[in-house]
């Protein structure tokens, strides 16, 4: 017997009055995974989720959760998904208890097991001193946190995170992923929208990336990396460096085409191993090009995305409609060793 | 800054077992039953209840009109249209009644507006939950809301000099009537709530509606006093009814025919109008 898949979604398209955000995805979940959802803002992650958990009309294409059509039986998709949204979707003039118990009584628990699921949840999440304060005085992260709460009142086996740790600081950032991971050693599957690829890289097993509406790529966080290299030569040239002569050493010494970043002199270079780095400084050494800078880090999205649509990841960011407002750049400075 | 501990590596849920799909999605059933939906109203009601308590600025409306209006509408009109301040007041307090419950329906359309615009709006969506629950709630909430002001009409004008001759039951007869009616009658502002763009919208075209609704009827004025053709638009205005129904009780005790007109309104508009906004709440996504 085949196990059915968790998401299976043929040609899913969403048009926002002439707008495509969502221009023929197919996606096929496996039944207790991460999956990674990849993409800039403005990409149509976020829709192409809306349109799976039932909150936005599919315009065209099917999806299937757990063989139950998305379209004709929206109820009982409801009674099978949780979902944690970008922004802290709990209700600001309710405590975080009273929002737990609120979920979990609209979600057909009884009025004494949804108090107790509060209290567990709270104190799991490390909630409970705060248990009964205003969510007005949360912070970001126990916003989030909270949040993440409420899809897991009920168990659930398919959970849906939206962004989940855009703008969070790097702790709250691992305690989130940890929790995420969790939730799939306890058989729930979970598919994730990220802008960050280390993110999909530590969390997802398999990860699609998505560009303007389309599918542009879809495998493992190891294939995906291997696309543009495992490491990345970041460059800050000296002021009146001769920025072609550099270019034309990483040419031949790297055998690839560098990254420009024209405003701060910055060159990142896609590197096969870390170990080609040292090359091409020899290399700059000889041709007298003088460095301000230099470290190597992750492969960034950016890169990933040059690498496969030859655009750079913030090039349609202003398509954006569901607020570009948070990211945050932690994805570039995670993991940067010096190599001076 | 975080107090997250260690045990949330360990798993979110000690629950014993592992999540099993084929079980979970055996269990669905495509619609919420009666009994559920019943529930999911009332725990909606309850956040409305919280929400109120909370925000206490929601109250202004129907405690500040029913004192403001019924004293100012009385010492201004009063002589001018019945002689003398306390002749006019059996005819004015129903008016001020019919009026105070029909701006707090407004009120429950707009509020609903805004709500709906909030982030937890999303989950509510994404929750296997009847889709009538987040409309009906608030508004069973907004019955305390039309008790408010319902009550505190017919005290600022017994204050006055008011003596219903109805008695007490006549009273709350007239309380019971206009409550029913602004509940009902709130289905229409709800739907307005679901099909407009913001909240000021809803406000604008509430207002719309409700300026000639109320002083197009017998509220405040005899019907005698009109020219025909507005005399025959006051009669069958239904706020008209639910004067003339309010007064019959209050200052009668009577159940008269008015009474079952305004009911049959009322019957009339929730048939129309709740199924008309949990329609356009199902496809305002």
């Amino acid at each position: 017997m085949t196990t059915t898949a968790a998401i299976e979604a043929t040609g899913l398209v969403k048009d926002f009055g002439r707008f495509r955000a969502v221009d023929g995805i197919d996606l096929e979940v496996r039944q207790g995974e991460i999956f990674g959802v990849l993409g800039p803002n403005g990409a149509g992650k976020t829709t192409a989720l809306r349109m799976l958990a039932t909150l936005l009309p599919i315009d065209a294409g099917r999806a299937r959760v757990f063989g139950v059509d998305v379209a004709a039986e929206p109820h009982r998709i409801r009674q099978l998904i949780g979902i944690t949204g970008q922004f802290a979707s709990v209700d600001e003039d309710l405590t975080a208890t009273e929002n737990l118990w609120l979920f979990g009584r609209l979600q057909g628990l009884r009025s004494a097991a949804a108090r107790a699921a509060a209290g567990r949840l709270l104190e799991q999440f490390g909630l409970e001193e705060a248990a009964n304060r205003p969510i007005a005085q949360f912070s970001g992260g126990m916003r989030r946190r909270l949040d993440l709460a409420a899809s897991l009142i009920t168990r659930l086996p398919l959970i849906f995170l939206d962004e989940p740790t855009t703008g969070l600081d790097p702790r709250t950032r691992g305690q989130m992923w940890d929790t995420i991971r969790g939730l799939v050693a306890e058989g729930c599957t979970v598919l994730l929208t990220t802008q960050y690829l280390d993110e999909a890289d530590h969390l997802a097993g398999r990860i699609a990336v998505i560009d303007r509406g389309r599918k542009v790529a879809e495998g493992t966080p190891e294939e995906l990396k291997a696309s543009v290299g495992n490491s990345t030569l970041q460059l800050r040239l000296a002021p009146g460096a001769d920025r072609e002569a550099a270019r034309q050493v990483v040419r031949r010494v790297a055998e690839t085409e560098p990254v420009l970043t024209p405003e701060s002199g910055r060159m990142n270079v896609p590197l096969a191993t870390a170990d080609r780095a040292a090359d091409v400084l020899i290399g700059l050494r000889h041709a007298g090009v003088s460095i301000a800078s230099v470290s190597v880090a992750q492969p960034t999205l950016d890169e990933v995305f040059f690498a496969i649509t030859g655009h750079g990841a913030d090039a349609d960011a202003a398509l954006d409609d569901t607020g570009s407002g948070e990211s945050a750049p932690a994805a570039t400075d995670h993991a940067v060793q010096e190599v001076q | 800054m975080s107090t997250v501990t260690a045990d949330t590596t360990a798993g979110v849920r000690s629950a014993p077992g592992l999540v099993a799909p084929a079980a979970v999605v055996a269990a669905t059933h495509a619609r919420s039953s009666l009994v559920e939906t019943l529930v999911q109203t009332l725990v909606m009601a309850w956040r409305a209840l919280k929400k109120m308590r909370r925000n206490p600025e929601q109250f202004f409306d129907v405690t500040l009109q029913p004192l403001l209006f019924t004293a100012m509408f009385a010492y201004i009109f009063g002589g001018a249209i019945s002689g003398n301040v306390h002749s006019y007041l059996p005819l004015l307090i129903p008016g001020i009644v019919a009026q105070t419950v029909l701006t707090t329906c407004m009120a429950t359309g707009v509020t609903l507006r805004e709500d709906m615009e909030k982030g937890v709006f999303d989950r509510f969506k994404a929750l296997p939950m009847a889709r009538i629950a987040p409309l009906a709630g608030p508004m069973t909430a907004d019955l305390v809301r039309y008790l408010i002001a319902a009550g505190l009409t017919f005290f600022t004008g017994v204050l006055i000099g008011y003596r219903p001759s109805g008695g007490v039951l006549g009273v709350l007869g007239a309380i019971l009537l206009s409550v029913i009616t602004g509940w009902s009658l709130a289905w229409i502002f709800t739907w307005l709530g679901t099909i407009t763009k913001s909240a000021k919208s809803v406000q604008g075209m509430s207002m719309l509606i409700l300026f000639p609704l109320t002083f197009l009827s017998n509220a405040f004025v005899p019907v005698t006093t009109l020219p025909g053709w507005l005399a025959a638009f006051v009669k069958v205005n239904p706020v008209s009814h639910l004067v003339s129904g309010t007064r019959d009780l209050a200052n009668r005790g009577a159940v008269s025919a008015e009474v079952g007109w305004t009911l049959l309104a009322c019957l009339v508009v929730i048939a129309v109008f709740a199924p008309l906004s949990v329609r356009s709440y199902r496809r305002h996504l």
